[in-house]
């Protein structure tokens, strides 16, 4: 992965004496709320309910074995013992104080990690997919580029202070898995009919309380323009995007506003002027960035294993973990593998410092010492040999994470919500824990098959709810806690959005509405169907019908508009 | 105390006097239509955001280098004439206007010895643009100035946008705003204050 030169290291030291300074001027009443609210929310600290919120920027998810253990350590000594993976690939801390970031920065700055613009209306954190330079049907590994776009997006001074948050996703893969088509800027790699690399180019994705899927605004863009465009776009939306409604800030409204051919032709007439400028990206910049993810030294190895092939046919609960967790990788004799942070019955994507510690020793021993954060919350060693996954699954088990429900039911994407974030309209921990105890029994999530749930505690769906193959969404209705439910939705490339099937429920609802949509499943799947398919072929209607039957609509329930 | 920054070219920074006024509009009557996405609506559709009114009641003072808002100086230029020609006239534009707009009517910009941009609030950021723009596709050379709501936690940011001169906020203090300016030594991206990126600047070797 990539290491700091003295450049790096300089910029994150320089970034902690500023944050401190930032701080202590706060705290001495030299800066108001309203003028420390966005120098701290560019270094991921939000107030929240019951403390402050930092979070920690993983870059494009990627992290070493001593970065983790030095996570698990600042969560010990600076917070409860435990840390969150977002849906952002970073990592936040529910409990830090205010006075003490400072010195976590400090401390993450020791092993070149910061949490510059994971927050704000800026540039975010550039995500990408979880299997990035392991996966088979990898066209181009994504992460040099996104490296390169996450330095050239750092304390980028044109655009320190957008209307709202923008958010970049970068792919490179056949099977889209870095949902490009919802963020601001999405861009996959592919090769071009010359053989070069190139770039297809989406704008004015998002979710939030207008979830759009993105357009193409460029079907093929050459890669070392990738910096130069997205100024282009950046600088139309900075200039013309809505600043008096924080709901209607986000590029995508601008684009919906222009349509798409207007707002292209702005931005092809701003990057006349700005093609070929110092910021295009230099072959030599782009290989010396690449180096640091070239392939790892991999050992020769055969495509099967006496020892794995016996322990899968001696050990069900091992072969089970397998079909979830386990997933093909480009080199004979490896695999990447999911750390499930999805056990049931606790909160989606929390992680102990033990726990944190105990990823690392195993990325450390097993794993050339790196892991990823997937979008989906859970911890990925993506080098594994195959004849290592029987002692990698044992320690992971004996620590509550070999749960082997990757892809399924209770594999729950899922905001902090209201029990933490003070944006939320309801909680969604909870519900989450609920869902996973109702389909508590591992044969029968199996035979549910691939399904993913999402919730979300608010419309800012930091839980991806639109996307969700079943979405809920919490809204605040006269003060107290309903939830919307969708069904429909999917990411990937043929990514669409969830339609609501009606009128909210109640929290104590919740499990058995997700019941009977599996049930009506169940009843009408064919062979091959996974439950989205069963939903894009029969529509919303049978799921609606089941859920409501029951039900005494009208007064007794809760009208959401939201 | 002064609280003008000015950027010296060894790219030091001191607080000097500040010998321009600048000239207000007079309160509108109309209803102000400052709404940031409108602005594409206003370029689309030629709508004003000043009145008529406005723009004659402004009141220019008699003498002194003065700094004219942008309507003002499109519609009452034929006024000004003399003191243009002799360098006692700038500028200013507020962060929702058209820079296409003060093109249109001033063709050589570097005719005026300051330009200057007022932000409302510090969390507009469209000024970065608007001084990128000034330096870079316009071509304009002399002072840049941001006024308004300007803190010392922006004034890195102004910087690197091409803005030399900058009023701190009456209660702040200018002084301690000085070392905000330097807040990062090696930047990674090009900007106007330096048009090469770090990979072009230095043999970063991995």
């Amino acid at each position: 992965m990539y290491k700091y030169d003295e450049i790096d290291q300089q910029l994150v030291d320089e970034r902690v004496a500023q944050y401190r300074d930032q701080t202590r001027r706060y705290l001495a009443g030299e800066l108001t709320e309203e003028e420390f609210r966005p120098l701290r929310l560019q270094n991921g600290l939000y107030i929240q309910r019951h403390a402050p919120m930092l979070r920690i920027a993983a870059p494009y998810g990627m992290l070493s074995s001593k970065q983790l253990h030095k996570l698990a350590d600042i969560t010990k000594r600076y917070d409860r013992d435990y840390g969150h993976f977002s849906t952002r690939q970073n990592l936040q801390l529910n409990w830090p104080k205010l006075e003490d970031v400072p010195e976590i920065l400090a401390e993450l700055a020791t092993v070149e990690m910061h949490a510059i613009q994971t927050s704000g209306n800026c540039i975010r954190n550039i995500t990408t997919d979880q299997f990035a330079g392991v996966a088979p049907d990898e066209v181009i590994d994504p992460r040099a580029m996104a490296e390169v776009m996450r330095q050239w997006s750092t304390f980028h001074p044109e655009f320190a202070l957008l209307p709202r948050k923008f958010k970049i996703a970068v792919s490179g893969a056949k099977q889209d898995r870095a949902v490009v088509q919802m963020h601001d800027i999405g861009m996959e790699f592919y090769h071009d009919a010359d053989n070069k690399v190139a770039i297809k180019v989406w704008v004015g994705g998002g979710l939030g309380r207008t979830p759009i899927l993105g357009s193409v605004i460029r079907e093929h863009l050459e890669w070392q323009h990738a910096l130069t465009y997205c100024e282009a776009i950046i600088r139309v939306y900075n200039l013309h995007g809505r600043r008096d409604n924080s709901y209607k800030a986000r590029i995508k409204i601008l684009v919906k506003a222009l349509g798409i051919e207007e707002f292209s032709k702005q931005v092809e007439a701003e990057w006349l002027h700005l093609k070929d400028m110092p910021n295009t990206i230099s072959v030599t910049e782009l290989a010396r960035v690449a180096k640091y993810f070239a392939a790892m030294p991999y050992d020769t190895l055969l495509a099967h294993d006496a020892s794995f092939d016996a322990a899968i046919s001696s050990n069900p609960a091992f072969a089970a973990w397998v079909k979830r967790c386990v997933h093909p990788h480009k080199t004979s004799g490896y695999r990447a593998i999911t750390l499930s942070l999805k056990p049931h019955g606790k909160a989606p994507g929390d992680a102990t410092s033990q726990q944190m510690h105990l990823v690392a020793d195993l990325a450390e021993q097993y794993s050339f010492g790196e892991l990823r954060v997937s979008h989906e919350q859970n911890l990925i060693l993506a080098d594994v040999k195959l004849s290592d996954l029987f002692i990698v699954w044992e320690k992971a088990r004996e620590n509550g994470l070999a749960t082997p429900n990757i892809g399924l039911l209770t594999d729950i994407i899922c905001c902090p919500g209201g029990d933490f974030c003070s944006l939320a309209n309801a909680k969604s921990i909870p519900i989450a824990e609920a869902i996973q105890m109702q389909f508590d029994n591992l044969d029968y999530l199996h035979d549910i098959g691939e399904i993913e749930l999402n919730i979300s505690g608010c419309m800012n769906a930091c839980g991806h709810h639109h996307v969700g193959h079943i979405g809920i969404l919490g809204v605040d209705k006269d003060g107290s806690e309903w939830y919307q439910v969708s069904i429909g939705g999917k990411q990937g490339n043929d990514a669409s959005l969830a339609s609501v099937i009606g009128p909210s429920f109640s929290a104590e609802e919740m499990p058995t509405v997700v019941q009977k949509l599996i049930d009506v499943y169940i009843q009408e799947r064919t062979d091959e169907e996974r439950f989205i398919d069963t939903v894009r072929r029969l529509g919303v209607a049978p799921f609606k019908a089941r859920v409501y039957e029951n039900k005494t609509l009208a007064k007794d329930v809760a009208e959401v508009t939201t | 105390m002064s609280n003008l920054i000015k950027l010296n070219t060894n790219d030091s920074a001191s607080i000097v006097e500040n010998e321009w006024t600048i000239v207000k509009l007079p309160a509108s009557q109309v209803e102000a239509r400052k709404q940031a996405g409108k602005v594409v609506l206003f370029k689309l559709t030629g709508e004003k955001t000043v009145t008529d009114e406005q723009i004659s009641g402004t009141v220019i003072p008699a003498s002194g280098k003065i700094i004219v808002p942008l309507s003002v100086f499109i519609h009452r230029k034929a006024e000004l004439q003399s003191r243009l020609s002799v360098k006692e006239v700038g500028v200013w534009i507020d962060t929702h206007e058209v820079l296409a707009d003060l093109i249109e009517n001033q063709a050589d910009l570097n005719a005026l010895p300051i330009i200057a941009v007022h932000v409302e609030r510090f969390a507009d950021g469209r000024i970065f643009s608007l001084g990128t723009l000034l330096r870079t596709r316009y071509g304009y050379e002399n002072e840049l100035r941001a006024v308004g709501d300007v803190l010392r936690d922006q004034l890195f940011f102004l910087k690197r946008s091409g803005f030399n001169s900058y009023i701190i906020r009456a209660d702040r203090s200018a002084e301690e705003a000085l070392a905000s300016l330097n807040d990062f030594t090696i930047p990674y991206q090009g900007a106007v204050d330096e048009a090469l990126p770090a990979f072009a600047r230095y043999n970063r070797v991995s």
